[in-house]
């Protein structure tokens, strides 16, 4: 426990000196978050702690950090590990600061603000920490406290032009630090957005970059949400993602996970107004010794409402992937449908999935279902193939293509489709189902 | 038996699955430009016969040979088979999900064509000849943009096996109980579909337990299969003769063996 001490007092250190340096309207929500953190810590305890049972989170706490300083780079190293579109708004955070001359000017009805500034209207800085829930989050709360730079954005009432905003943020790997990414989008009524999060970058030294992203979907609205993960191996990332839904709201969420040491998203998305629905998609390939984590919650808190929760795995080498994902469906939700599942391909003896599908039903007219499946290609899928003269490379290459290609075409955006299917396709490891 | 060039030989062929003899020396030459129909009760070994030919894993050939264009190809992968021109439509075609129909079509063709020494077909190319033969089919175009087989009815994936037979152009065709789980519209597409490839280049070997797909797809051989052993040969209107008097008519009448 020494260490873990150790750890907390180099953050009140870097909270005491970034303190003066951060805008006037954030501090009461730092202050209390970092109370918080000092209360709870990181939740490193496993044992009894359901949150926390597949993945450990010590390795990541053990590191001392300090906050990363922007460094100069270059746009061109940015779009080889990143989408970019000319007819997106792209928005480059580098180590959790905005980075003005690589972004693009911003055209929009959308209103676009930084975390960072001094002169936020009230409404916004009101609705920062509105939905993350930090109370029993030792890593939510460190974000809430050190939160960097991070956008607001606001879609009026009707924007429906289909507006797709980029973030990107880039983390340069400078040993030993910490980025800390804050996004807050708020969709208002019969509105719709896109908005693509990456998470990018690193090194071979070891980083760390803490996520928190909040979403609200106003009435009629519609969010399409896309999260990229595609970090080196030596950095870790624990993010979280937290979504409200009004009446008739539906969010769309799209993740893909391709790299990082050990990875964590917890989404957790709350369906707060009636005929709302959400759809949760997501593709993780973990290779080599990484871990990924998902950790999804869906709360049907309201009657006639849809929540689809569908992922896949494949997951080769020695690593490890988790999935929990929990769908509670309170008294009053009658009448829910709700569909979760989470299939897995596992290329290697020596990689592990954890699936943990759940279903909490309080309510007495519903419709729920679900499964997880982990497992090898059987026998007459590969001899079919083979029967009709492909070989076994080459018919394991379709069967891996096909798997992932199954959520890499639910992306509705082309450009960020066919960047999926050219990057994410072409890192899965060559592969021989044998028998 | 016709003096015509003989496509395959199985000689005296045994094949156990899991310790189990199947297979208890079959015999059989299969000429160009002849239907072949293997007939016979459940679990008499004769979809076993077209697997082994096709090379499915999980068969053990215990002795005999199968020679095909003149060499042996029991030692030879299934992928190698298919280039050669062997082609097994199968009982229980498999779903592939996610992997399009027009994909998979595409690698098959290519996997062929380039075992052939021949360059991969151009997409444009491909597109006419699939639509070609996807109409002979009478497939709903949505079908080939679908995920193989995946939802697609017993008679749809039936027909999907033959728009293969099609589109790959083999010289032997093993169709393994092609005709169960299909209705008459199906039926005689299906049919259809296996008539046109039919020439005196290819031969046809049909394997089912019922007569009806014969009435579409005459054979110029049938050769009942019990228990592993071939115990009667002759022409189509052997069919028709089992067909009225049931399996055990041949079962009581085995010692009158004939071999082909």
């Amino acid at each position: 426990m020494q260490e873990a001490s150790l750890s907390l007092n180099k953050y009140e250190e870097d909270f005491d000196s970034l303190s003066s340096n951060n805008p006037e309207w954030s501090s009461d929500l730092r202050n209390k978050a970092m109370d918080t953190f000092r209360e709870i810590g990181f939740p490193v305890r496993r044992k009894g702690n359901e949150k926390w049972k597949y993945t450990n989170a010590r390795p990541i706490v053990n590191v001392e950090y300090s906050s990363a300083k922007f460094q100069k780079i270059d746009l061109d190293d940015i779009k080889l590990i990143a989408p970019w579109h000319e007819s997106w708004i792209n928005l480059l955070f580098v180590n959790g600061h905005y980075q003005e001359t690589f972004s693009d000017n911003l055209s929009t009805n959308i209103q676009i603000s930084k975390m960072a500034s001094d002169d936020l209207a009230v409404n916004l800085t009101s609705n920062v920490g509105g939905i993350m829930d930090y109370s029993d989050d030792g890593f939510a709360a460190l974000n809430t406290a050190f939160m960097s730079d991070g956008p607001i954005i606001t879609v009026p009432e009707g924007e429906n032009s289909g507006t797709v905003i980029n973030l990107i943020f880039y983390n340069q790997g400078l040993s030993g630090t910490v980025n800390y990414p804050r996004v807050l989008i708020t969709a208002g009524g019969n509105s719709i957005v896109s908005v693509i999060e990456n998470y990018v970058g690193g090194s071979g030294d070891q980083t760390f970059t803490n996520s928190v992203s909040e979403i609200y979907v106003g009435e009629d609205a519609t969010v399409n949400h896309y999260r990229l993960m595609n970090e080196t191996d030596d950095t870790y990332d624990v993010g979280y993602g937290r979504v409200r839904i009004d009446t008739n709201g539906a969010f769309n969420s799209r993740s893909f996970f391709r790299g990082c040491g050990i990875g964590r998203y917890d989404l957790n998305v709350s369906i707060e107004g009636e005929n709302a629905s959400c759809d949760l998609q997501g593709l993780y390939f973990t290779n080599d010794a990484q871990h990924m984590d998902n950790f999804i919650n869906i709360d049907h808190v309201r009657p006639n409402c849809q929540s689809n929760l569908f992922y896949k795995g494949i997951l080769a080498g020695r690593s490890r992937a988790v999935f929990g994902g929990t769908v509670l469906v309170r008294k009053e939700a009658q009448k829910t449908n709700s569909v979760q599942s989470d299939k897995n391909l596992i290329l290697s003896p020596h990689a592990e999935v954890d699936s943990k599908p759940a279903l909490f039903i309080y309510a007495d007219d519903v419709k729920c279902a679900h499964g997880a499946t982990a497992g090898n290609i059987d026998a007459d899928t590969v001899f079919y193939m083979r029967s009709r003269g492909i070989d076994l490379e080459a018919a394991s290459r379709l069967i891996i293509y096909g798997f992932a290609g199954e959520i890499i075409d639910k992306v509705e955006i082309p450009e960020l489709r066919s960047y999926l299917a050219e990057s994410f396709l072409t890192s899965l490891p060559s592969h021989k189902f044998e028998f | 038996m016709s003096n015509s060039k003989k496509l395959i030989e199985i000689k005296d062929l045994h094949v156990s699955v899991a310790e189990t003899e199947i297979l208890k020396g079959i015999n059989l030459s299969i000429g160009l430009g002849e239907v072949h129909a293997i007939m016979g009760p459940n679990g008499s070994g004769k979809s076993t016969l077209a697997n082994v030919i096709a090379g499915r894993p999980g068969y053990s050939v215990i002795s005999g040979d199968i020679v095909y264009k003149g060499s042996s190809i029991l030692e030879v992968a299934p992928e190698i088979r298919a280039r050669a021109g062997i082609f097994l439509a199968f009982q229980y075609p498999v779903e592939l999900p996610g992997v399009r129909t027009w994909q998979f079509l595409k690698a098959a063709i290519d996997a062929i064509r380039k075992g052939n020494g021949q360059e991969e077909l151009k997409i444009r190319d491909f597109d006419k000849f699939l639509e070609e033969k996807r109409q002979l089919m009478e497939m709903d175009p949505d079908l080939v943009r679908r995920s193989v087989n995946e939802g697609f009815s017993g008679g749809e994936k039936k027909r999907n096996e033959i728009l293969q037979l099609a589109l790959l152009d083999p010289s032997l065709a093993l169709l393994d109980e092609t005709d169960s789980g299909l209705d008459i519209d199906a039926l005689r597409i299906v049919s259809h579909g296996v008539n046109i490839f039919k020439s005196p280049e290819k031969a046809i070997l049909i394997v089912t337990h019922y007569q009806r797909i014969l009435d579409y797809i005459t054979p110029d051989y049938v050769h009942v299969l019990v228990d592993g052993k071939i115990v009667r040969s002759g022409d189509s209107s052997l069919a028709m003769e089992l067909e009225e008097k049931g399996y055990d008519w041949v079962k009581d009448t085995a010692d009158k063996e004939v071999t082909p």
